[in-house]
């Protein structure tokens, strides 16, 4: 298999056609092979990109920005494994990588989660057996903590400061123990967390209270591969899923400001009375009252063929790739 | 051109069966070839050879234009006591597949497929024709596209291996294009009489292009009239009805020459006269024929009163437009092909030529054009066969020649949808569609991730699709649970019961091998697979057994209503219950629990013994929790055990065995005899 890690440049805004609308295609600037498949990657920081592989090795790569080239800084092989095996066939899959310059956790199908520091060979400290299902992804709570999610349908916060290898607290869906795929953090309130799950179902929790979610939104029709906040944003949230669709919920609308019939929606937009007790401070994520506000989604991928694999948002610009092999650059996002 | 050699049969490379007596055996997508140690000559014994894994991996180059199979691999072995190796050869037909630059090719064709069989049916006449001609040019422009990118590459690369395997991909791609957009013009838009000419005048103006340069060299030049080249620009103007580029650079050769100012005003008004058909409902095809009479005439006059006898180039270019047929093959040069020369003749002679007539002009075309000196090529008797609306004649000469099903399953599902092919019933049944699109997916099914792709091929084979998919679904490697998932996922949206159920073992198996009991009990779930929960909870309560001490505690916990998907993982959610109550010191929930988990039989027999040592530390507390009643049941459980088989004590436990039920006997009449009392007794007395 051929498998390579590239880096791209989209052009700049000087490229913009008549109506502003961006023209030409994304443009290779520098690839390098990869071993095994790419599972989750993250910038470490400006020039550094930490990769996770299907084969359980945590790679670095830098990208050299003066002659665009990239190279492998600093590999950490074997990160994930299964017991007992020492041969590269018992290597098992990092599912998840999230960085918090100069720290790096990543988590695995063995259910182990490793803490490294960039600049260091071995591993900080390694959790092992830390879930006996897959761990699905990962991301900072706050500095010292992180959230995973697994197979089997639970939310786990760890703190990493405590020496014990167990977690701090175990949220769990109600019902059925559906696999949890992927996890978001609220980039300005910390207790609102978002996850997607193998049925497609978006939850939202607050970590605060309980151990059940507080909403749960029926949304794709197969797994939902990753859930984003808008960083700068936050009353939108992007997911992308197996099924095809890229969805864009919008909690900002105020019903009181524009009359529901002229909203403008996207090829398939949906209405689904959201509540929320006191909007202008607690957040229209989480939301008791269902007669108030209305949150507008709307699927951005006009021709759904094959899954979307993985997205990105950053200011107005949208990234996501699909089965399809193609990337798809959306630098209009709230135009 | 790749497709000119003639197609030798091909073997496979370092497989000789002079020397050895081979067998084969089929597999999916592959062919296994292995040499055995029968010799020649003699017959000796019948051994497989053995092999050795050590994989010796290298391409085998089937030539471009044949449907070559193609050496992926090849093992070699050991065979006991035999004097030299014996191989296994790995042979998979469809290679194609694997070049990196085809791959947006299959992507985006991929893409088009689906949008026209999700297209609206019930739209009719012009505009169904209208979108599929729109279909038609997209996969034309996707073909393009992969030129580009294929010639870009040959550019860009070093090794010189690579860049003649690019080389041939664009040469290849490019008769592809050339074909298809014959085919849209003929077949999907059906072009009638008048916009028939000048479709194909199109065509041709941008499929031969070998004299671009010449014409780039000789616009650019300083004084294009001096340029030694200009006539023949000139010609190829003419002989592609480029009339106003014609006329332009004959302008420039006027104003340089003042002498024939006068024979270039007439050519230059015959050229700009000259009727053609027009793409709108301007005109009929009668007015457009009697002006053309009436032009055609007119030039004839010219040519006969000897206006251009003193200039040959204008003279020549005259008879052009007379359509003389001698005077256009001796452009022969600037056409360079027998179908430039076929558009040619129409236009100056036939420009109202129907459809049906084609054929006739092509068949003399081509006969002329080669005189005898060459012989087609398996090119042109695809583009003849075209001409004569022999549609099977061109899917099945191109399925012969190229060496990968992806234009002809596709040319043939366009041309259905444009329903003009007849269900043309093959031996197994199926229709050709059908059968060029089972083909096709499955050459993408041996790919590592083309084959998503495949899975919506053979989802719109009606007849044989799902059986395929079934077969070749189950084969795909599962490296990592997201693939696993993916397909997965494919199986269950098209009930495919059977494949989700086997796909979810193997993947428990594995976990479970791996130790990740909460991996594997997630993978029952998803099959709702009784059994395998079973086993697992077996497995979790055997590490209780050994250890003393529940494993993965956090999966135990947190079962859920998953719990009731069998009833030794309700057993094993229960009895986990049961600890925590004791943990927590809820003595009487405790033991109300662990009765219930005998008498409703929920526990398995094996485990009653456990249970009912459980029992003692209850039964040793200061107070008395457990009830007459269910002490009564207690003791008849013990009895019930015991009484079953003393055969079954094994010797080596006997005394331990033994002290184990005195210890319970003894604690059992305790608790009964406190409990007595305690219930005897009246309060407040």
């Amino acid at each position: 298999q051929d498998n390579r890690v590239s880096i791209w440049s989209v052009g700049d805004l000087g490229n913009a056609g008549l109506n502003g609308e961006y023209h030409g295609e994304p443009h290779l600037l520098c690839d390098i092979q990869h071993n095994g498949d790419v599972m989750d990657m993250q910038f470490l920081d400006q020039e550094r990109i930490v990769i996770a592989s299907s084969t359980g090795t945590v790679t670095i790569f830098r990208h050299h920005q003066n002659n665009q080239t990239l190279s492998a800084n600093h590999r950490w092989e074997k990160a994930h494994y299964h017991v007992g095996q020492d041969t590269s066939w018992g290597g098992a899959a990092c599912t998840g990588v999230v960085c918090s310059n100069p720290e790096i956790v990543t988590v695995g199908e063995d259910g182990r989660i490793n803490l490294f520091r960039a600049d260091q060979k071995d591993a900080v400290r390694t959790i092992d057996n830390a879930d006996s299902s897959t761990l699905h992804a990962v991301t900072f709570l706050r500095t010292t903590e992180i959230l995973t999610v697994n197979s089997i349908g639970q939310l786990k916060i760890w703190d990493l400061r405590q020496q014990r290898n167990e977690p701090s607290q175990i949220f769990s869906l109600a019902g059925d123990r559906v696999p949890l795929h992927c996890v978001d953090r609220h980039p300005n309130q910390q207790h609102i967390v978002a996850t997607g799950g193998q049925d497609g179902m978006l939850s939202i929790w607050d970590i605060r209270q309980g151990t059940m979610p507080v909403s749960l939104l029926n949304a794709h029709e197969a797994e939902m591969w990753e859930v984003h906040f808008h960083p700068s944003d936050p009353d939108h949230l992007f997911t992308c899923s197996e099924d095809g669709s890229l969805w864009h919920w919008d909690t900002s609308t105020n019903v009181s400001e524009k009359p529901s019939f002229l909203h403008q929606g996207g090829r398939s937009t949906a209405y689904l009375s959201h509540s929320t007790i006191n909007q202008s401070v607690v957040s229209a994520w989480l939301s008791n009252d269902p007669t108030k506000d209305r949150m507008e989604i709307t699927n951005l991928i006009p021709n759904q063929t094959l899954s979307v694999n993985s997205l990105d948002v950053l200011g107005p610009c949208l990234v996501y790739g699909t089965d399809a092999e193609a990337i798809y650059v959306n630098r209009q996002l709230f135009a | 051109a790749p497709l000119t050699d003639t197609v030798p049969p091909q073997v496979v490379p370092g497989a000789d069966p002079s020397a050895r007596q081979l067998c084969f055996a089929w597999g999916p997508a592959e062919v296994l070839v292995c040499e055995t140690l029968f010799g020649r000559a003699s017959g000796s014994h019948s051994r497989c050879p053995s092999r050795s894994l050590s994989p010796s991996r290298f391409w085998g180059e089937g030539s471009a234009g044949a449907v070559a199979p193609a050496l992926t691999g090849s093992v070699t072995g050991t065979g006991e006591g035999a004097p030299s190796s014996s191989r296994v050869f790995v042979v998979r037909r469809d290679q194609d597949i694997y070049i990196q630059t085809l791959r947006k090719l299959f992507n985006e064709s991929h893409g088009i497929f689906m949008g026209l069989q999700r297209s609206e049916e019930e739209l009719a006449g012009k505009s169904r024709k209208a979108q599929l001609v729109q279909v038609s040019k997209n996969y034309r422009s996707v073909i393009r596209a992969c030129m580009e990118d294929m010639h870009q590459a040959a550019v860009l690369t070093r090794d010189p291996a690579l860049q003649g395997q690019y080389s041939t991909q664009v040469s290849i791609l490019s008769a592809m294009e050339l074909i298809w957009n014959l085919c849209e013009i003929l077949f999907v838009e059906a072009a009638t009489a008048g916009p028939l000419l000048l479709r194909l005048l199109d065509w041709v103006r941008l499929h031969v292009c070998d004299v671009d340069s010449m014409v780039r060299e000789v616009l650019s030049s300083d004084s294009p009239s001096k340029h030694k080249l200009f006539w023949n620009v000139v010609d190829v103007f003419v002989l592609q009805g480029r009339m106003d580029e014609a006329r332009h650079l004959l302008s420039k050769e006027a104003s340089a020459n003042p002498t024939s100012m006068n024979m270039y005003k007439i050519l230059d008004d015959l050229m700009k006269k000259m009727p053609v058909p027009s793409l709108g409902n301007t005109q009929t095809l009668t007015e457009l024929e009697l002006k053309w009479q009436h032009w055609h005439e007119e030039c004839q006059r010219y040519l006969q009163d000897g206006t251009f006898a003193s200039n040959p180039h204008m003279e020549s270019i005259c008879k052009i437009l007379l359509g003389d047929e001698d005077a256009i093959l001796e452009k022969k040069e600037l056409m360079t092909t027998w179908y430039h020369f076929l558009v040619t003749r129409l236009l100056y002679s036939h420009p109202t030529v129907k459809p049906m007539e084609l054929r006739f002009y092509a068949q003399s075309s081509m006969d002329l054009f080669l005189g005898g000196e060459s012989s087609p090529e398996p090119l042109d008797m695809i583009l003849m066969a075209a001409f004569e609306f022999e549609m099977h004649q061109v899917i099945k000469e191109c399925s012969i020649v190229l060496s990968n099903w992806w234009f002809v399953a596709h040319l043939t599902d366009l041309l259905d949808h444009c329903k003009l092919l007849q269900s043309h019933n093959l031996y197994f049944g199926s229709n050709m569609r059908e059968f060029l699109l089972l083909e096709y997916a499955s050459g993408l099914f041996s790919h590592h991730s083309l084959w998503q792709l495949g899975v919506d091929y053979f989802d719109h084979c009606p007849q044989y699709g799902r059986v395929y998919l079934e077969l070749h679904i189950e084969r795909i490697p599962l490296s990592t649970e997201q693939k696993a998932l993916k397909v997965l996922r494919i199986c269950e949206l098209r009930q495919m019961h059977e494949q989700v159920r086997s796909i979810c073992k193997i993947m428990a198996m594995k976990a479970l091998r791996n130790n990740r009991l909460g991996s594997a009990l997630s993978w029952s779930i998803r099959a709702k697979d009784a059994a395998f929960a079973t086993l697992i909870s077996d497995r979790f309560l055997k590490d209780y057994c050994e250890r003393g001490c529940f494993s993965d505690l956090d999966l135990i916990d947190n079962l859920g209503p998953s719990m009731l998907l069998s009833d030794r993982l309700t057993f094993l959610g229960k009895y986990r219950e049961f600890h925590r109550l004791y943990g927590e010191k809820q003595f009487p929930e405790a033991a109300r629990l662990l009765l219930t988990l005998m008498t409703a039989h929920i526990a398995p027999c094996s485990f009653w013994m456990t249970l009912l040592t459980d029992a003692l530390p209850l039964l040793e507390q200061k107070e008395v929790i457990f009830s007459a009643e269910q002490t009564y049941e207690l003791m008849r459980c013990l009895e019930d055990l015991t009484a079953g088989n003393p055969d079954k004590q094994k010797f080596q436990d006997d005394d331990i065995e033994t002290t184990k039920v005195e210890m319970l006997r003894l604690a059992l009449a305790r608790n009964l005899a406190r409990v007595i009392v305690k219930e005897g007794t009246v309060e407040g007395s």
